[in-house]
Parts: C-alpha cells; sequence; structure tokens
C-alpha cells in the first residue's frame, strides 16, 4: 500500500482536492466560498486526469521531426476530457456566479441561510 | 442501412440547433419553432420505435463513421425510442399546459430565452437516452443541469433564484461525483464506450482486478446520479425548486428531468456494470434502503405541507423512492416495475401540476388549502384532472399508478430473501399515506363554500388549456387500461439493453 501510494502520489493529492472542495461546496455557507470549493473540486478531477494520461518519458501527441512511433506519445484522449471538463466548470461557474450576483443585489447578503431567512419575510410568492 | 437509423441523431442535432436559432427569434416565432421541434422529435421517435421493435434488435449508429473505439455511438432498442417519443409527448403537453401562464410568470422579453432552454433540456434528455458513449453522457447530464437551472430561476423572483441556487449546488455535487466516477472507471478499463466498458469491467471481475476501486466507482455514479434525481435524503432542494418556478418548468422538471437521470443510471447498470455484477456490489442494498426511506418521508413531508404545489413536489420525493425501490430489488422484474413507474410518474406528476394550476388560478392565485376550497365547481375541467391524477397517484384501478404498484407488490412477491416483507409493508404505509394528503385535497376541492371570497370567480375556459387536460387523463387511462403492450414492450427493450 505505502509503494503504491508513493507511486502514485499525484493521484492522492487529486483525491484530497477532491474532497476538500466537496466539503466545501457543501459545507459553506458563503456562496462565493462554494463556487471556490467547486473549482477546487473539478480542479482536483482534471489533475486525476491529466495524471492518468501522463506516460513518464512520452510527448503531447503532435507529430515532431518525422517520428511516428506510437512509443512517442501519450494517449490525447485523457487530456481532450480534461478540456472538455474544464469547458463545462467554467459555464457552471460562470452561471454560478451570475446567479450570486442577482442574489446579492437583492439581499445585499452571500450568506445562504441569511438569504434563506429574508425571502421567508417577504410577503407573497 | 435504413434513413431510420440517422433519425435519433438528427432529433439531437435539430434539438440543438433550434435552441441556437431561437436565441435571435421574439418570443412568438420561438414558441412556434419550439412546438414544431418538439411534434417533429415524437415523430423521429415513433419512426425509430416502429422500426426497431419490427427489426427486433437494437442498432448501434456510429457518428461520422469512425469506428470504435475511436469514434461516438448511439445505440437504440425499444426502450430507448419507446423513452424518447413518451418524454416528447409529456413535454408536448406540459409546455401547451403551462403556455397561458408564460406572460403572467416571465418578462415578455425574456421568453425566447425560455424557449431555448426548454431546446436544449429537449436535446439533452434525447442524447442522455440514446447515447452509447459515457463521457458523452456526462457533457449532456451538465447541459440538463444548466438549462433546468434556468427553466427554475426564469421567473426571476427571489425564491426562484434561491431555488436555483440550491438546486445548483445539489446538482455540482452529484455531478462532481459521476465525473470522478466515470474517470475512474475510464482509469481501470482504458474505454469510454458503454459496449467496450462491459467486457473490461467483466474481465476485471474474473480475474479479480481492482475490486476497490470498480466498487468506488460504480459508488460515486450511482449516489451521483441519486443526488440529481432528488433520492430521498438529497431532496432539500425540490420543493421550492418544483413549487415556485413557472407551470411547465415544474412539470418538465418533475417528470422528466430527474427521470432522464435515473434512465442513465438503468443504462450504466446493464450496459456498462452488468446487471450480476451490480446485484452482487453492496450498492443496491443502499439504493433500496434510500428508496424505502424516501417512500414514506416524502409522503409524510407532503402531508404536513399547506401549499398545493409543494405538496405535489413532495410527493415526487415518494415516488422517485419507489422507482430506487425497483431498481434497488435487483431483479429483472423488479426493474420492469421501476420503468413502468418512470411512465406513470412523468404522466400523472405533469397532470396534476398542470392542473393544479387552473384551482389555483380560480382562488386567487393562492395555493394554500384553504383558498382551495370548492374550487373544483369553480374550474370543472382542472377538478376532474386533479382528481385523476390523484386516483392514479393513489393507485386505483383503470389509471397507471394502479398498474405500477401491482408490479411492484408482485415482484416483490416473487422475491427470495430478506427483501420481500419490506417492499410490501413499506408499499402499503406509503398508498396509506398518499390517500391521505391526496384524498384530502380532492375532498377539500370539492367541499362547497357558498361564503367562500372566490365563490363568484368564474374560469375563463381556455381551450387550449381544457383539451391539454383531456390528452393528460388519456395518457393516464392508456398507461392504467392497456398496460400488458407497454410491460411487453419494456420487457423486449430490457433483453436488447443487455
Amino acid at each position: 500500500m505505502g509503494a503504491n501510494l508513493a507511486a502514485n502520489y499525484v493521484q492522492a493529492v487529486a483525491m484530497v482536492l477532491f474532497v476538500i472542495g466537496f466539503a466545501n461546496l457543501l459545507l459553506q455557507k458563503n456562496l462565493l466560498k462554494k463556487i471556490i470549493g467547486f473549482n477546487i473540486m473539478d480542479s482536483g478531477t482534471y489533475l486525476f486526469l491529466a495524471d492518468m494520461g501522463y506516460i513518464k518519458g512520452r510527448v503531447a501527441p503532435i507529430v515532431t521531426d518525422g517520428i511516428q512511433e506510437v512509443e512517442r506519445y501519450i494517449n490525447p484522449i485523457p487530456s481532450g476530457l480534461v478540456l472538455t471538463g474544464i469547458v463545462v466548470s467554467v459555464s457552471v461557474t460562470a452561471l454560478m456566479l451570475s446567479l450570486t450576483v442577482r442574489l446579492y443585489k437583492r439581499y445585499h447578503s452571500l450568506d445562504l441561510d441569511e438569504i434563506s431567512m429574508l425571502i421567508k419575510k417577504e410577503k407573497g410568492v | 442501412m435504413s434513413i431510420v437509423w440517422n433519425f435519433p441523431a438528427i432529433s439531437i442535432l435539430l434539438c440543438l440547433f433550434a435552441g441556437i436559432v431561437s436565441s435571435g427569434l421574439s418570443g412568438k416565432s420561438a414558441r412556434r419553432l419550439n412546438t414544431v421541434l418538439m411534434i417533429t422529435v415524437l415523430v423521429l421517435s415513433a419512426a425509430t420505435l416502429k422500426y426497431v421493435s419490427s427489426l427486433g434488435e437494437s442498432v448501434v449508429y456510429v457518428m461520422g463513421r469512425f469506428p470504435a473505439p475511436w469514434g461516438n455511438e448511439l445505440r437504440f432498442g425499444v426502450l430507448e425510442a419507446g423513452m424518447a417519443t413518451f418524454f416528447a409527448v409529456i413535454m408536448i403537453l406540459s409546455m401547451l399546459g403551462g403556455h397561458h401562464k408564460l406572460s403572467e410568470e416571465v418578462e415578455s422579453r425574456q421568453h425566447n430565452l425560455y424557449y431555448v432552454l426548454v431546446d436544449l433540456l429537449l436535446s439533452s434528455l434525447l442524447a442522455l437516452i440514446y447515447t452509447n458513449d459515457i463521457f458523452t453522457a456526462y457533457v449532456f447530464v451538465e447541459i440538463n443541469t444548466i438549462a433546468a437551472c434556468g427553466l427554475i430561476m426564469i421567473r426571476g423572483i427571489g425564491r426562484t433564484i434561491e431555488a436555483a441556487v440550491r438546486y445548483m449546488i445539489m446538482s455540482l455535487i452529484g455531478s462532481g461525483m459521476l465525473l470522478m466516477g466515470i474517470c475512474i472507471l475510464y482509469d481501470i478499463t482504458g474505454h469510454l464506450l458503454m459496449s467496450n466498458m462491459k467486457t473490461a469491467i467483466a474481465g476485471l471481475v474474473i480475474d479479480g482486478t481492482y475490486p476497490v476501486a470498480l466498487l468506488v466507482s460504480i459508488t460515486l455514479i450511482c449516489v451521483g446520479l441519486a443526488i440529481k434525481s432528488a433520492l430521498f435524503p438529497f431532496h432539500a432542494w425540490l420543493p421550492d425548486a418544483y413549487g415556485y418556478s413557472t407551470v411547465s418548468s415544474a412539470a418538465i422538471l418533475s417528470s422528466l428531468v430527474s427521470k432522464g437521470y435515473i434512465f442513465l443510471l438503468i443504462k450504466i447498470i446493464y450496459r456498462v456494470v452488468g446487471f450480476n455484477i451490480f446485484n452482487n456490489s453492496d450498492i443496491i442494498d443502499i439504493l433500496f434502503v434510500f428508496g424505502l426511506a424516501g417512500m414514506i418521508f416524502g409522503s409524510v413531508n407532503a402531508i404536513r405541507e399547506n401549499d398545493v404545489r409543494r405538496m405535489i413536489a413532495y410527493s415526487s420525493v415518494a415516488q422517485i423512492g419507489y422507482i430506487y425501490m425497483g431498481i434497488g430489488m435487483g431483479t429483472q422484474f423488479g426493474m420492469i416495475a421501476a420503468i413502468f413507474h418512470i411512465l406513470c410518474h412523468a404522466a400523472t406528476k405533469s397532470l396534476l401540476f398542470v392542473s393544479a394550476i387552473g384551482l389555483t388560478d380560480v382562488s386567487g392565485c393562492n395555493r394554500q388549502f384553504i383558498y382551495m376550497t370548492g374550487s373544483g365547481y369553480r374550474h370543472k375541467f382542472a377538478g376532474v384532472a386533479f382528481t385523476v391524477g390523484s386516483l392514479s397517484m393513489v393507485g386505483v384501478p383503470l389509471f397507471a399508478g394502479f398498474i405500477s404498484k401491482l408490479l411492484f407488490a408482485e415482484s416483490a412477491v416473487s422475491l427470495s430473501g430478506s427483501k420481500m416483507l419490506p417492499v410490501l409493508i413499506v408499499l402499503g404505509i406509503s398508498t396509506i399515506l398518499n390517500a391521505i394528503y391526496f384524498m384530502k385535497t380532492v375532498i377539500r376541492i370539492y367541499t362547497p363554500a357558498p361564503d367562500s371570497p372566490y365563490q363568484a370567480i368564474k374560469a375563463r375556459t381556455i381551450w387550449p388549456y381544457c383539451v391539454v387536460l383531456v390528452f393528460f387523463i388519456a395518457v393516464n387511462l392508456v398507461l392504467g387500461c392497456m398496460s400488458d403492450g407497454i410491460v411487453e414492450l419494456i420487457k423486449q427493450g430490457l433483453i436488447m439493453f443487455g
């Protein structure tokens, strides 16, 4: 187990980041901290994928110097997945930030529980 | 290769393009485009259904003719095509049923954006149904989440924005777990196409390699999708999101969005993990227990609720619990019952949301029960439709809910072991609880209230709305009375699925 952990330390770090982000997204009251937590969580996943896709001693799959042997290059798919994931998380972050701005303009607070209290006090639906 | 092979891909792409085009159109044109789009999707899906059921096996459509393992694939059999057809029907009815309220609920300059979101939602639902690539599924899960969040918040009042934020937070947690699960699965199998993954996983299980990684990834995927579809302990966002968004949004969210995720989960169980491997893991028991808990607690919350739309929303929690209980039974019968309940709940819950709006309209737009006394007399169509929906949810014969309860009970009886008794007991308790809150509402709307301040209100007869209600009732009766054929289709579909 110890040897495995040492060999795969990047993945272990990625998992720790995932859990830190997850806990922040779930437990923080402040909306901005939640969004930061979400970004940490997703970065953990991307680090995990990027580390999976990298093989020591190989280069990115762009043919250089006319060398076409497969052994020289890494598999491009994990990197492609990371890029797709980044696009998704950027758009989700933008959406969350815009929602936060709207809530802040209306209730002058970033604390989700406080906002809920204020909403309950509002009359009507 | 027939032209029908292209229909699923075409319907997904059409929805995406319609969404893009709608963003530049006026509200009215966007609405027309949306209606045409939904009908086109319905026709294409029905043609696909007819084709695959005559073919007798599922079809793998290779996108761009790049063969596996490089390309992306769609795969469709009877179950997928049937589900797409059914979703299109419910979507059309929900959109038309809520249309007359839209101008009150959404600012007129945002109407076209509303239809953009609906188009994107439909495209993501279709993609979740048809895709054979697990990462594509993840991307469309996110599109689905963003579109659903937009549908909740477009009303622009404080409550809906807060509900949208809460929905987003839970959804992000769910999709984060789903993504991590998919990454670990990719890591240990080396594939993203479902069929290749299944072969690789079967090999892993036989060799006994990576047992922990496999278990963790399956757990992450199951829990992630369960959070997104509002299984019991993760349902806190649901009542506000369904209760205060626009009528069409509430109907679509409760009946289709959560079902899309459940369908994806069933697909992953059959096509990626393999039914037997999933059955032998401990996750199935967790889903089973939370399903049972949801059936009770969802109903208890619904009984305590004083707002009709929030009550219907809480009832969704209970019904999602039924579906997960069916999945958790771990037999083919249980799965058939769960899939039938997906159909039944989608048809009934959208009917309830759409008919409830007719009743609250004739009660001065108040949603508390006390104001709704006698509203069934003031809006006769909505009263009858609400009664039909309630009877179906309680499980009265003739209606869809009865058949799904019957299927659940039948599959429970055929279970051997410790799961049979809990299913039957909880099914009984949950039916009684359902009856308490739905019958309470039906009695309330049919109690004459001569001194009610809203007694003088006469419902404006909006014919499209009434026709939609009639169609909803018809769908419910079809599910309830012609269930043999539908169950047969589901059975055939599940065989093609594996």
